[in-house]
């Protein structure tokens, strides 16, 4: 058993990282108090499926949270909600809370998570114009979905194309403003991006891309957003840019930030007796390089490291990432980081939108994007562990079983 | 309100309240009942949520879309005839009392 009865552990976050750290860090023992401070009013809640089910009207609130309000008391652990953490005095051991109060720490996680990259301050006071990462932005977006509301989605990555594709079904008149060239350019390749531009026109979504939003046009609500030397009346903005690790608690203590609060292997800061877990950190990836990862994978596999750290029982956090895009009845899949140079492998054919793109690095599978192909998914998922080489010939022969590779 | 009992690998039986149009996976997990791990939280990503239905209900249930049975295929412990994926399983009142088996481990 680790963990004195009169140490503390403080979780600062209250979200999917924190919830699992609390509940890995009772699982291997550890009887010390445990705090959680967060600030949003909620419970830790699951994030997917604001964009999706829950936006939409198919998901009740209540089904959000990860877990039942009888876990905090059952694991003994004291929560705070709708309480920012301001500072965090190292020498002290202690945070010092939005009331002013303090709290001292043996130990910290630091689980604070990612906020929407801003286009402009403008954008937030500007009625009718949405980011959307919590409940209470879903809230507020919801009802302006209506048929025939004209809705301009800034950003064509995960956030926006979800948004859209619930809007469209929903009868809204949409466009999609992507400043690169193609949807989705951080995160599947242009075979992809090309399928999702189609599926979304198909459903009367107008796809702009190469189109930068210039400006905001509105006095007290929002009347139109200019792109690409055109006014495309709005009455209703959704922006989704990407997101910022919240990593300024860390800075200002003093911790290795970049690009998120920098971690090892293990969640351990550059303070041995605080660790990170989820969206706010930087952290070793599977080769050495260091990521950024956005994910919930990410948040409930590095939390679980963080813990079993935390618990005195070091564990390294090397997993497969993996993530996944709910538009339409499309479930795209993904697992691993592709990179420049990797050779891709089409396997099935877009057009019966049943397909998968495999991305392989000296011969083996470095990463897949699978669309309603969860079999490729998970057989790329396996090979991405285990590091078995592939002929990208057979991997892109559909007559070759996909279980053959496995 | 329906009820949905779970039994995990060392025959701990577990009868809770699950309303209608929640999963079967999240009627485990919103009750901390063990055995069903739901890494994706319901999204069929991942597999990690496999039970074995009751034999005696499992004719009563919806059959398998192509993306559980797909998923299936991959979950860690063994595959039985009555093998499903609880996030896929939504409860109706018509599966009040339903009975399902958690296996040894879902990694």
């Amino acid at each position: 058993m680790f963990g004195r009865k009169s140490e503390r552990i403080i979780v600062v976050g209250a979200g999917q990282a924190g919830v699992q750290a609390v509940a890995s860090l009772r699982e291997h023992g550890y009887r010390g108090a445990v705090v959680m401070v967060g600030n949003e009013p909620y419970p830790p809640y699951q994030r997917p499926p604001l964009s999706k089910a829950y936006l939409a009207g198919d998901f009740e609130r209540e089904r959000l949270f990860l877990r039942p309000d009888s876990f905090f008391a059952a694991e003994s652990c004291e929560l705070v909600l709708g309480m920012p953490v301001m500072a965090i005095d190292r020498r002290a051991k202690r945070v010092r809370l939005a009331d002013d109060t303090t709290l001292t720490y043996d130990r910290l996680l630091l689980a604070t998570g990612a906020r929407p990259r801003l286009i402009d301050r403008a954008s937030t006071r500007l009625e009718g114009v949405h980011y959307l990462r919590g409940i209470d932005d879903v809230d507020a977006l919801r009802p302006r979905l209506v048929p025939g509301a004209k809705l301009v989605v800034i950003g064509g990555g995960y956030i926006g194309l979800e948004v859209a594709a619930v809007a469209a079904q929903r009868g809204a008149e949409v466009t999609v403003l992507e400043a690169s060239e193609r949807f989705m350019p951080r995160t599947v390749s242009p075979i992809v991006s090309a399928f999702y531009e189609e599926v979304h026109a198909a459903h009367g979504v107008r796809v702009m891309v190469g189109a930068k939003a210039d400006g905001l046009e509105g006095g007290d609500r929002i009347a139109a957003v200019h792109a690409k030397g055109e006014r495309i009346p709005a009455d209703v903005v959704l922006i989704g840019v990407g997101v910022i690790p919240n990593s300024e608690l860390a800075e200002d203590a003093g911790l290795e930030c970049n690009d998120g609060i920098v971690v090892d292997e293990f969640a351990r800061t550059s303070d041995p007796d605080i660790f990170a877990a989820g969206d706010c950190t930087n952290h070793p990836y599977l080769d050495g390089a260091r990521v950024r990862l956005e994910s919930v994978q990410n948040a409930v596999d590095q939390a679980k490291a963080a813990a079993a750290g935390l618990a005195g029982k070091p564990h390294a956090y090397r997993e497969v990432p993996w993530f996944w895009s709910d538009q339409y009845d499309l479930k795209l899949q993904i697992a691993g980081l592709a990179r420049p140079g990797d050779v891709t492998v089409l396997r099935g054919e877009p057009a019966t939108r049943k397909f998968s793109v495999f991305h392989l690095r000296g011969g083996k599978v470095a990463a897949v994007e699978a669309v309603n192909a969860a079999q490729d998914y998970i057989i790329g998922r396996k090979l991405i562990a285990s590091g078995k080489a592939v002929a990208a010939e057979r991997l892109a022969d559909t007559k070759v079983a996909i279980k053959s590779f496995g | 309100m329906p009820k949905i009992t779970y039994i995990e690998d060392n025959g701990k039986a577990h009868t809770v309240d699950v309303p209608v149009g929640w999963s079967v996976m999240e009627g485990a997990v919103k009750n901390r009942v063990p055995g069903i791990d739901a890494d994706c939280g319901g999204a069929c990503a991942c597999a990690t949520c496999h039970v074995y239905v009751d034999p005696k209900w499992f004719e009563k249930l919806p059959p398998r879309e192509e993306m559980e049975q797909s998923m299936l295929d991959f979950a860690a412990a063994p595959l039985q005839e009555t093998s499903r994926l609880s996030c896929q399983l939504k409860v109706t009142p018509e599966l009040d009392g339903l009975v399902v088996r958690t296996p040894k481990s879902q990694h």
